[in-house]
């Protein structure tokens, strides 16, 4: 039997294909050379700088891409390669680089490998030698990135050769000097006084690493070359002052060490195993702001989501009658907060709570420090969520409502049950059940909410003793402030943190999914 | 019954309140659009003249924000970004989740829960290693890295998957799937059968997805911030950002000015696709 049905209903497909896949293989082939083109591009600056494992990686993924796409079957495959590959590129990959992190020491004081450290402590150490030759000096940034590092042009007092000093060393270039003495050089924008000024850090902090030392700024027009004050022996595996205090290497904690316990300022990066973990657990002060935050955090972002489905709700059950008049434009209204552009909202409710011309004190007639009282701040920044957000948990409602049917209330009602009775035993129950997903992945999205605080309190206020976390600060950003914040970049602090922050979110998401099949399985039963 | 008495007790419980609470949730919805309306329109730009309902009426904060700062290039950069990352998220998040509904493969399931997984290590999380990640990029390939677009986009679309094939596939799996049999007996490949069969039944679950990625991501504010440092290469939501940082006084009509320009695309393609919306959200609720 197989085989007489089967005989023409293969047939019948092997005419359509050939006939109508000649599209499809079109498009087939062109994915594949541009999947191609892409990776010789990609391939190009790795070969030139000599990154072959990265070479090999890529080439790796290519010939699985041409082997998913030209061998017949493997259909599933072919339709989870884009996604899966852009998922592993840019979220497994930073996560996998993200736990990682969390167990070395890397950051600011700790940022490369231990001979870029040492460059670094030799360079930062220079000191200016009396009747040390002054270069003539202009400070310019690159043409085409104005905001980039500054560079040195240098002119040598006795060759008259002018010279490009950067963080990597002395290169000639072709410049010219004109008669005032200005120095400009092509690819580069000499800045005026006022300019170099504006960026005087970076000038005071770029030293030129030379032979015997390096070359300093002294004000915006003329440079020393002086002699570096530490210097690295590496028979002893240390740092040598010329005053005599020896640092030694110290391969733990990643940083030169003398005996008083005093650290060099630059380090290395190296593993420090379970050591920011233990920091968040045991270091007095970071404990303390760790867990005050994870408190607040988890107020936060339960109060956000029970005010704005309680609002929510109350709203959907109000518009759920069709003996109000005007339902859709009062409906089109209400959800007006969650079209407007989030962001923007929140930059403007930060004014509108603002003391002194804000729109809340103006209209009461108050005059309340919002933002400059822990509490008062706290309330603030879940209102402000709360506008954004009820909207959509009217809507989720609404939807839920609507999909619960009308003869279950009826046959409550019928039975002799009150409205409060038929909404509490049996429409909210129906309800929850549709929703508690909703609930779960909006927990999930405000405990991390850090637009609803970094657009409008900023963390703060913050305690005159605690300038890295505020009373509004979120675990996520006061992770952002350990990484990127003004007091040095602790990325592997930052990092260890992030890590708590996903087993946090993971278990409360866990136990809320367990809650809701269980929610499920009861509503089933009954 | 007295008129009065049929108000207090009939009209009121059954119909009055509903209402009250309606007219008390648009007024307490609108007082802000309301505020940023006259705020920009109001010539004096500042916030500490800002008012309600303003005492005249210009466009002087529309023309000095087109003209003096880079507000178009941030509009074009964030249509731009939001609008080819939000259609990127719909294609790869629905082949995906045609995967997951139609066919049967080992590591089928795993590869959902593992979906659930990482959708709970948001990308934000990794801030610190994307930073350092794209610090490379940077150095490598400049056109996909810093002060660029596509790196931005790329690393968007990194996290399309996860909620959005999750919600797709429960929308997949409500078509019945006799129709791509009939369609496999008729001669169509799986590539015909997804793109001219399946495709057009999921339209609102495409919308949806569609439109909570492009709100995200004209929202998106953290990645961006770091992504962006240089003006012209702003989004909308770190431009604006910028403009009110330093001169929050100064720039208050300004800044009102842009966020009704910023709404316009938001809003129109919410109420756009309004009627989507209630049914997408709660089909995917239902699905769990």
């Amino acid at each position: 039997m197989t085989a007489v049905a089967s005989g023409p209903r293969r047939s019948v497909p092997r005419v359509a294909l050939s006939a109508r896949s000649t599209a499809g293989l079109v498009a087939k082939i062109g994915v594949l050379a541009l999947v191609t083109a892409l990776a010789v591009a990609l391939t190009v600056p790795l070969i030139a700088e000599g990154s072959w494992g990265l070479v090999a990686i890529l080439v790796a993924v290519t010939l699985a891409i041409y082997a998913i796409y030209l061998i017949p079957g493997l259909i599933p495959a072919k339709y989870l390669v884009p996604g899966t590959l852009l998922l592993i590129a840019f979220q497994v990959i930073p996560v996998i680089f993200t736990i990682f992190i969390a167990f070395t020491n890397y950051g600011d004081a700790h940022r490369g490998t231990k001979e870029q450290a040492i460059t670094a402590i030799q360079t930062s150490s220079v000191r200016q030698v009396e009747g040390a030759p002054a270069y003539r000096l202009a400070v310019a940034v690159p043409a085409d990135d104005p905001g980039g590092d500054v560079v040195f042009l240098l002119q040598d007092p006795s060759t008259g050769e002018v010279l490009l000093g950067t963080v990597d060393g002395l290169e000639p270039i072709d410049a010219e000097v004109s008669a005032t003495g200005g120095i400009t050089a092509p690819g580069y924008t000499t800045l005026t006084v006022a300019e170099a000024s504006a960026r005087s850090a970076d000038v005071q902090a770029l030293i030129v690493p030379t032979e015997n030392g390096g070359i300093a700024a002294q004000g915006f027009s003329q440079a020393f070359e002086g002699v570096a004050t530490l210097s690295y022996d590496p028979d002893c595996d240390c740092v040598t002052s010329v005053d005599g205090d020896v640092y030694s290497a110290d391969e733990t904690r990643g940083a030169f060490v003398n005996e008083e316990g005093d650290r060099l300022a630059q380090g290395w990066q190296v593993p420090v195993g379970l050591s920011n973990f233990a920091r968040v657990l045991t270091d007095p002060i970071i404990r303390a702001n760790f867990l005050s935050i994870l408190v607040w955090n988890l107020v936060f972002a339960t109060a956000v989501v029970g005010v704005t489905f309680g609002l929510g709700l109350v709203m959907a059950l109000a518009l759920n009658s069709p003996r109000v008049r005007g339902l859709k434009t009062f409906r089109a209204l209400i959800v007006l907060p969650y079209a407007m552009p989030a962001f923007a909202m929140m930059l403007l409710w930060r004014d509108i709570f603002n003391r002194d011309f804000g729109l809340i004190n103006t209209l009461l007639g108050i005059d309340v420090n919002w933002f400059g009282d822990p509490t008062t701040a706290r309330i603030a920044v879940v209102l402000i969520q709360v506008w954004l957000a009820y909207p959509y948990m009217f809507l989720v409602c609404t939807g839920a409502l609507q999909a619960i049917p009308a003869e279950l209330s009826e046959a409550a009602t019928l039975d002799g049950a009150g409205r409060f009775q038929n909404f509490r035993h049996v429409m909210f129950p129906l309800l929850l059940v549709a929703v508690a997903p909703l609930l779960i992945a909006s927990f999930a999205f405000n405990f991390n909410n850090y637009n609803a605080i970094a657009l409008t309190t900023e963390g703060g206020p913050f305690p005159p003793d605690s300038p890295q976390a505020g009373a509004t600060d979120l675990l996520i950003s006061y992770t952002y402030r350990l990484a990127f914040g003004s007091a040095g970049a602790d990325y592997g602090l930052a990092a260890a943190v992030s890590v708590f922050i996903f087993l946090i979110v993971a278990v409360i998401s866990l136990i809320g999914f367990r809650r809701t099949a269980a929610l499920e399985e009861i509503n089933r039963g009954g | 019954m007295s008129p009065f008495r049929r108000f207090t007790t009939l009209w009121f419980p059954e119909v009055g309140w509903r209402y009250l609470v309606a007219i008390a949730a648009v007024i307490v919805s609108l007082f802000p659009v309301v505020f940023v309306v006259s705020a920009a329109l109001n010539p004096q730009g500042t916030l500490s003249s800002a008012k309600l309902i303003p005492d005249e009426i210009s466009a002087t904060n529309f023309q000095r924000l087109l003209t003096e700062t880079d507000f178009p290039r941030w509009f074009a950069n964030s249509i731009l970004i939001a609008t080819f990352s939000s259609f990127g998220a719909v294609f790869v998040s629905a082949l995906a989740a045609y995967a997951f509904s139609r066919f049967r493969f080992r590591g089928r399931r795993p590869g959902l829960m593992f979906l659930l997984l990482v959708q709970m290590f948001p990308q934000f999380l990794a801030v610190v290693t994307i930073y350092l990640i794209f610090a490379r990029v940077t150095e490598l390939y400049p056109p996909l890295g810093f002060n660029s677009g596509w790196g931005l986009m790329l690393l968007y679309l990194g996290g399309a998957l996860g909620v959005n094939t999750w919600l797709m596939k429960g929308f997949f799996d409500t078509v019945p799937s006799s129709l791509d049999e009939a369609a496999t007996i008729d001669g169509a490949s799986h590539a015909q059968t997804f793109f001219r069969i399946l495709l057009p039944l999921v339209a609102p679950v495409l919308a949806v997805v569609g439109l909570l990625s492009f709100i995200t991501i004209m929202n998106e504010f953290l990645l961006a911030n770091i992504f962006l440092t240089q003006s012209p290469s702003k989004t909308l939501a770190v431009g604006l950002y910028g403009l009110v940082a330093s001169q929050r006084d100064n720039n208050f009509g300004l800044f009102c000015a842009g966020t009704l320009l910023t709404a316009i695309p938001t809003v129109a393609i919410f109420y756009g696709l309004q009627r989507f919306i209630v049914g997408g959200l709660t089909a995917g609720a239902v699905k769990g």
